[in-house]
């Protein structure tokens, strides 16, 4: 699914200050993560939906043996939920917590391809106007004319964050179902 | 010290804990009945093994020690001391001692050596009086390298080297021995002995053909000199002599080797101007047992004069154990889980391709990982008993100290636990049965004013429950003061003054941390601390704790776990397209339901012959947003003495499931214990029917409660 661009991978390695990133589509915008963190990217597989979750942990699948949670960045975004399409793919992404590595999939709605962007070409994320929390952008690199958002893939992924949100969850349904009755 | 000296320590304090519990578990049966010859040579062995560890690594203050123990213990194994009540108390304190010791040692702490020679009088009282008048330092033949509290210290000493032919294969250089030695003192003459070696091609300049006489001084211990020649003393005949005492084992050392040998030895050591002692000497030559006995393990002076290491080790006893790390082990579970599923998959193609031939192939395969998976899962699993092993002595220690005459009954020893489990109950139920023994268990005179036996008793017992492992601790003590207990939590604000709690919430009361109802405290329970550290102990390996307790009878603490495992027996049922595996144990029966009951809602009831089964709707708990099927089923399933019915829309029937953990941004979720891969590859959710039901029930009383607070308070417990 992905096009890595091999022309210029050796030079990013001879340069330091470039670095390499996936782009890739999410609800209308092209965000970036540095590929050191990617682990692989694959095609959509269903997903075996986990209750009692927040609606941005879209369920588990099946890594080669491994159990691992998919999320939908969208709605951690606050969008819409992901459509699933034909080019819907999954990043897996490494992530450290708790001094242990863990799996985690991104569900994104197009893979582009891996670019190198100087250091140079890379802003500070804009107070506002980001469209998603300032926090969970590392960075906006021009590329050609368009805007790329670098994900800041510790925020936004950030295993306590969700998994305090996993508690609230838990504690929302006692009292949305409160209200209701 | 290297590293590998550091995981040989390691080892050391692993089998001298296990010598040491091996012990204490002989000792306290000792005091229940009659000795046997194996108890106390095991007794002995114990020691002596500790003894002899311990001096391989020069833990002299421990080897000290033990020595007087195992001399004790010897002469308790020839029969001229007798093993009573008093002696086994003295050297339980003893094996106390010699495991502070250890502790001490592999924490890195100052020993507390002085707290051993109370002991160790004591001891040498004991021998004294009960033994006939032995020279009670003779030691044994088997520990005749024993050292003696003494070390060997002199100024001058005759080193004989006689390295292995293979020392420079192994990757020695006898050179780096001489240098090192050169770092401790000075090498006041050397010479090398050459008798042996080959002429022309049998010559082989890999083998060490030279015998090694050197005249050392310096102001050393013969330890250090020994630690020296530590990785060489292997397949080499060393021999460290105070100068002045050398002489006298020219003799022997002469008949250890050959007459060409011997000579040229005899040469050297004048030519170091040592008196030719050969003439009477020659006796000892004749009877070598006497003092070739000398085993590698603990080269040590006799009677701290000289050392032998006739360096072969001496068989260690046949072992009936393998240590394997536990990671190992953990990844060999995890293929084998990967395993069952890839026979899973095999067996489903080929049923799905309908080859007969296939299907009966991958039967028998799948016959053979089940007996894989059984064995390896049994390696995962020990025995409670290795954790209600411990109590006799607690029970006997604690008894004694507050004056209560109490026995201990276990039964369900052999039930088995995940080790991982058995590793972090042992605190918890400590502190349930110190607490038994010190609130639970009367004094002896209000047991006699309430009509009992004297002397208390305290159950421990295990057995397995519907996928989980329960562990009872039973008292037969006066029971939980429901009253003091209630007013306690009253006056701490922890209930309002007009609540009305059922037996079981009061009961639970006691876990609230700082909770305390005895009137005095003492050094054994009563402050308070403790019981809520239960709790949290319990529950961080996802269990409970419930409490039953009649007043004058007594008080029952059940700790209820689950049996996380690898892998598990489930029951696969579909709910739309998600798919659930509950656990086996815990399916009691499925039944239809009737179409009647097929109404929308979380719950409702089912009479099942004339009971009351709650349900619980999978789908719309879960909120899985699927229509619910034409059919639906019900899945009866137990919960400790309680049962409710989920309800499915298909029964997908048995699956034996490799337990995948969730990982950590799932850990808040209740009601889900794993999840597992099917045969497809899909994965597939356990269900954790007590958290399942236990949030079940929360939210109902919640959704039924006028404030919440007190309907959680008045429904808790049950799941209707």
């Amino acid at each position: 699914m992905s096009a890595p661009n091999r022309d210029t991978a050796p030079a990013a390695e001879a340069a330091g200050d470039t670095g390499q990133y996936l782009t890739f589509q999410l609800a209308g915008d092209t965000f970036a993560i540095g590929i050191l963190a990617i682990k692989e990217i694959l095609e959509y597989v269903p997903l075996t939906q986990v209750p009692l979750m927040p609606n941005f942990i879209r369920g588990v699948m099946n890594l080669r043996g491994a159990v691992v949670p998919v999320i939908d960045l969208a709605r951690r975004f606050g969008r819409a939920a992901t459509p699933i399409g034909r080019r819907t793919g999954i990043v897996i992404i490494e992530v450290t917590y708790e001094e242990q590595q863990l799996y985690i999939g991104v569900l994104v709605d197009a893979v582009h391809e891996v670019l190198a962007i100087p250091s140079s070409d890379i802003e500070p994320p804009p107070q506002f106007g980001g469209k998603i929390r300032a926090d969970f952008i590392a960075g906006m690199a021009k590329v050609d004319t368009r805007f790329v958002m670098l994900l800041h893939v510790e925020r936004a992924l950030s295993v306590d964050e969700m998994t305090q949100l996993t508690d609230l969850q838990a504690d929302s349904t006692l009292d949305m179902r409160l209200e209701i009755d | 010290m290297t590293l590998d000296m550091e995981l040989a320590l390691q080892t050391f304090f692993e089998e001298s804990n296990e010598l040491l519990s091996d012990m204490e578990r002989i000792l306290l049966d000792v005091e229940m009945d009659a000795t046997t010859p194996e108890q106390l040579n095991a007794l002995f062995r114990a020691m002596h093994t500790i003894k002899g560890s311990a001096g391989l690594f020069a833990l002299d203050d421990v080897v000290r020690f033990t020595h007087q123990v195992e001399n004790a213990l010897d002469h308790l194994r020839d029969g001229s001391l007798q093993l009573d009540e008093e002696l086994a108390g003295l050297l339980l304190r003893c094996h106390d001692h010699v495991k502070t010791l250890l502790d001490a040692l592999a924490a890195k702490e100052a020993l507390p050596v002085d707290a051993g020679l109370p002991l160790l009088e004591e001891l040498s009282a004991r021998l004294n009086h009960g033994a006939a008048p032995q020279p009670s330092a003779e030691p044994a033949p088997a520990e005749a390298a024993a050292p003696s509290p003494a070390e060997a210290r002199a100024s001058a000493w005759l080193i004989s080297l006689r390295l292995g032919p293979d020392v420079l294969r192994n990757g020695m250089d006898p050179a780096s021995f001489i240098r090192y030695l050169h770092t401790m003192g000075r090498i006041e003459r050397i010479e090398a002995i050459s008798v042996k070696l080959p002429a022309g091609a049998a010559f082989d300049p890999e083998s060490n053909y030279l015998r090694l006489e050197l005249i050392f001084a310096g102001e050393v211990e013969i330890g250090a000199l020994w630690d020296a020649f530590e990785f060489a003393r292997e397949d080499s005949r060393i021999h460290i002599w105070p100068l002045d005492e050398a002489p006298a084992h020219l003799a022997e050392l002469s008949g250890e080797v050959d007459a060409a040998e011997a000579a040229a030895l005899q040469a050297v050591w004048q030519r170091f101007g040592l008196p030719d002692a050969t003439a009477p000497a020659i006796e000892a030559v004749a009877a070598p047992a006497a003092v070739e006995t000398a085993a590698a393990v603990t080269p040590r002076a006799e009677s701290g004069k000289a050392v032998h290491a006739e360096a072969r080790q001496p068989k260690p006893p046949e072992s009936k154990f393998i240590k394997v790390e536990a990671g190992k082990l953990d990844s060999l579970i995890n293929l084998i889980g990967e395993l069952v599923i890839a026979g899973a998959a095999a067996n489903l193609m080929a049923r799905r391709a309908d080859q007969t031939p296939l299907v009966e192939a991958t039967l028998a395969i799948s016959s053979l990982i089940e007996q894989i998976r059984a064995g390896t899962l049994s390696m995962r699993m020990i025995q409670i008993g290795e954790i209600f092993n411990r109590f006799p002595r607690v029970v006997r220690d604690v008894s004694r100290e507050l004056g209560k005459d109490i026995q201990l009954t276990i039964s369900g020893a052999d039930t088995e636990l995940d080790k991982s489990m058995v590793d972090k109950l042992g605190d918890p139920l400590m502190h349930i049965v110190r607490n038994a023994i010190d609130h639970g268990i009367e004094d002896t005179a209000q047991r006699r004013a309430a009509g009992k036996p004297d002397t208390g008793t305290i159950w421990l017992n295990a057995y397995h429950e519907s996928g989980s492992v329960v562990i009872e601790v039973a008292d037969d003590g006066g029971g939980l003061r429901r009253d003091r207990i209630l007013a306690k939590a009253v006056e701490r604000n922890l209930v309002p003054a007009d609540a009305t709690l059922s037996d079981q919430e009061i009961f639970k009361l006691i876990f609230e941390p700082g909770f305390s109802t005895a009137e005095q405290v003492t050094n054994l329970s009563g402050r308070g601390v403790g019981m809520d550290v239960v709790r949290k102990s319990i529950e961080q390996l996802r269990g409970s704790v419930d409490i039953d307790s009649e007043p004058q009878l007594g008080s029952t603490f059940r700790i209820r776990l689950p049996l996380t495992l690898a892998i598990i027996d489930g029951f696969l049922v579909q709910n739309g397209d998600a798919t659930f595996v509950v656990p086996l144990e815990a399916v009691i029966e499925c039944i239809e339901l009737p179409p009647a009951q097929q109404q929308e809602g979380t719950h409702d009831c089912l009479n099942l012959r004339g009971e009351i089964l709650p349900l619980l709707h999978l789908s719309t708990f879960f909120e899985l947003g699927a229509a619910p099927g034409k059919r639906q089923n019900v899945v009866v399933v137990r919960f400790g003495d309680s049962k409710a019915g989920l309800v499915v829309d298909e029964l997908l029937g048995e699956y034996q499931t490799v337990i995948k953990p969730l990982g950590s941004l799932f850990r808040h979720l209740k009601a889900i214990s794993g999840s597992t891969i099917l045969g497809t590859g899909e994965v597939a959710l356990i269900l954790d029917i007590p958290s399942l039901i236990h949030y079940a029930t929360r939210k109902e009383s919640e959704r039924y409660s006028p404030d919440g607070e007190a309907g959680r308070r008045s429904r808790t417990g049950s799941p209707s």
